[in-house]
């Protein structure tokens, strides 16, 4: 299962693909200008893409046997 | 003597009393000392590598651009995100191949993947030339924090030879120990600060975080995202993804991968620290909030906004407490910054050439040099003028020089020979050198190219020009060639 790896790719999409889309100040969502507010997500949508990644991740199994 | 004064001594001394106290029970050898005895668990390691991103760099600066630059500022936040991603697949990497080759430092990793000393030497000069201007920075704003919290009654140098002398202390006693503990203070501080300043300020003046955009964008429209020229939307893309690639390539930044105690220990990581740097929205927000509250302050002054703007907000005691923190955001970087490069210099550097020396005396001559670095820092910090200012700019593009060789070397069959990473470096290097002494851009150089492309970071082009020297001397037969050059290069 280390395909589970490649989700890794979606933060990079997200973040430096989305970029162009979201240069905008406005609407303002939670308070922040719009550009603002989709890096914040992204960075939570990326911990918990890590935090998927690590669970499913044989490595990380691996080593906490040995 | 006020109050923030007497705040910001006593953080000083019991920083200083952690860090010292951090070598108890340890027999300071330079595994020890440089890599901790590679034995850090899940919160040290991630104190050490989240205190490198929170430098006074990023509490002066990152404030500082939010007030003078606007919506480039965000590029902060992108590229740590995606550095940390990058992490959970190189840094276990890394991780295990220094622990079974017992590597101490960032050029053993080259030297031994290269088979080469002479690379090692390489390596270590290019760190080394671009973490003093790092710690000279750091230096700086050390003195800039002490001096306007203090209001005045301890000048920027005596603040910056107080600073310097309890690093110097507690790097020479407990090595990255030190830098441990002291980071446990410091990164508890900057969270309080920082979030209390960075709500705090915008509800007082704005009545809320929506309001103050919104008060931004009416006086200044469109501030707050990505200008069409100039800092442009593929400036943002080719600076965060290049930032990214130099983000592990700090030497002092390398060397804690080696002080975890198992791998996962950078997988966990990579799930929290993502969200732990979004610490840096509030000092934004403190930036931001000064725009319309203190306006005026021009040029390299913007790194003053969060400073002046606590200042006529709050009580000395606050201010003494921001202060503090200020203080520990330049010493724990400083301090892996000395034990780094005094590590490169001793062990990549004298060892080379003198191969004879003892593992001991190399532990030693590195605890030696930790004073002499930091000397040499402090001339520059009072002495240095244009240079230094031009040596900070390459030293992000001078460590990325690094990436190409790094990255191809983690790779099971790694086409790149010893002399390709030697011409590679070199070669990329010199290009950063020339541009950022010109100071051309893209622009400058092409000016016919599209817009968009004119605002790339000019940063890709030394990387390019890396790449493409590292895989052609790759290519040459060098079989007969290598054995010469080597001893030439001696």
């Amino acid at each position: 299962m280390k395909g589970i790896r490649w989700l890794m790719v979606f933060p990079f999409l997200g973040i430096l693909g989305g970029i162009p889309f979201a240069n905008k100040v406005t609407p303002y969502v939670l308070g922040m200008p719009f550009i603002l507010f989709w890096l914040v997500a992204w960075v939570i949508i990326t911990s918990i893409i890590m935090a998927v990644v690590y669970r499913f991740d044989p490595d990380v199994r691996e080593e906490e046997r040995t | 003597m006020n109050a923030a004064l007497v705040i910001i001594f006593a953080f000083l001394l019991f920083s200083l009393y952690l860090g010292v106290q951090a070598r108890k029970g340890k027999d300071m050898n330079l595994e020890q000392w440089t890599v901790g005895g590679r034995g850090f668990g899940t919160i040290f390691v991630f104190l050490l590598m989240a205190g490198e991103i929170y430098t006074t760099f990023t509490f002066l600066g990152g404030s500082g651009w939010a007030y003078g630059k606007g919506g480039p500022t965000f590029y902060i936040i992108a590229y740590g995100c995606l550095a940390y991603v990058l992490s959970y697949w190189m840094l276990p990497k890394v991780w295990k191949y220094a622990k079974e080759h017992k590597l101490m430092s960032q050029s053993d990793f080259f030297v031994s993947k290269y088979n080469s000393p002479l690379l090692g030497v390489l390596v270590s000069l290019v760190g080394v030339i671009a973490l003093i201007p790092y710690l000279v920075l750091q230096l700086k704003g050390l003195g800039i924090i002490v001096s306007e919290a203090s209001y005045g009654t301890i000048s920027s140098t005596a603040a910056i030879w107080i600073g310097v002398l309890a690093v110097t202390v507690y790097v020479t006693i407990s090595g990255i120990h030190g830098s441990a503990w002291t980071a446990v203070v410091k990164d508890i501080m900057i969270l309080v600060v920082a979030i209390f300043l960075g709500l705090y300020l915008p509800f007082h003046y704005y009545g809320g975080i929506q309001p103050m955009f919104e008060a931004i964008e009416q006086a200044k429209p469109g501030f707050l995202a990505l200008p069409d020229k100039g800092m442009s939307v593929s400036w943002f893309i080719s600076t965060v993804l290049l930032t990214v690639l130099g983000f592990y390539m700090w030497p002092h930044t390398f060397g804690s991968i080696y002080s975890a105690k198992s791998a996962n220990v950078f997988r966990k990581n990579a799930m929290i620290l993502p969200i732990y740097q979004l610490v840096l929205l509030f000092v934004f927000f403190v930036g931001f909030a000064a725009i319309l509250q203190i306006p005026h302050l021009e040029g390299s002054d913007a790194d003053l906004a969060l400073l002046r703007l606590s200042i006529q907000t709050f009580d000395p005691w606050v201010v003494g407490l921001i202060g503090a923190a200020g203080l520990l955001t330049a010493m724990v970087p400083g301090s892996m910054i000395l034990m780094t490069a005094s590590t490169l210099l001793a062990k990549n550097v004298y060892k080379v050439f003198s191969p004879s020396a003892t593992d001991e005396q190399v532990a030693k001559l590195a605890k030696y040099l930790v004073p002499v670095i930091a000397f040499i820092s402090l001339y520059f910090t009072f002495r240095g003028g244009n240079t230094i200012v031009a040596l900070l700019l390459m030293g992000y593009s001078l460590v990325t020089q690094l990436f190409p060789s790094f990255v191809l070397s983690l790779m099971e069959k790694n086409f790149v020979t010893k002399q390709g990473a030697f011409a590679g470096i070199i070669a990329g290097v010199a290009t950063v050198a020339y541009i950022t002494l010109s100071g051309s851009s893209i622009g400058t150089l092409f000016p016919s190219l599209p817009q968009a492309v004119q605002d790339l970071n000019v940063g890709i082009i030394a990387l390019i020009v890396n790449i493409v020297v590292t895989v052609a001397v790759s290519w040459i037969p060098t079989r007969s060639v290598s054995f010469d050059t080597e001893k030439r290069a001696m």
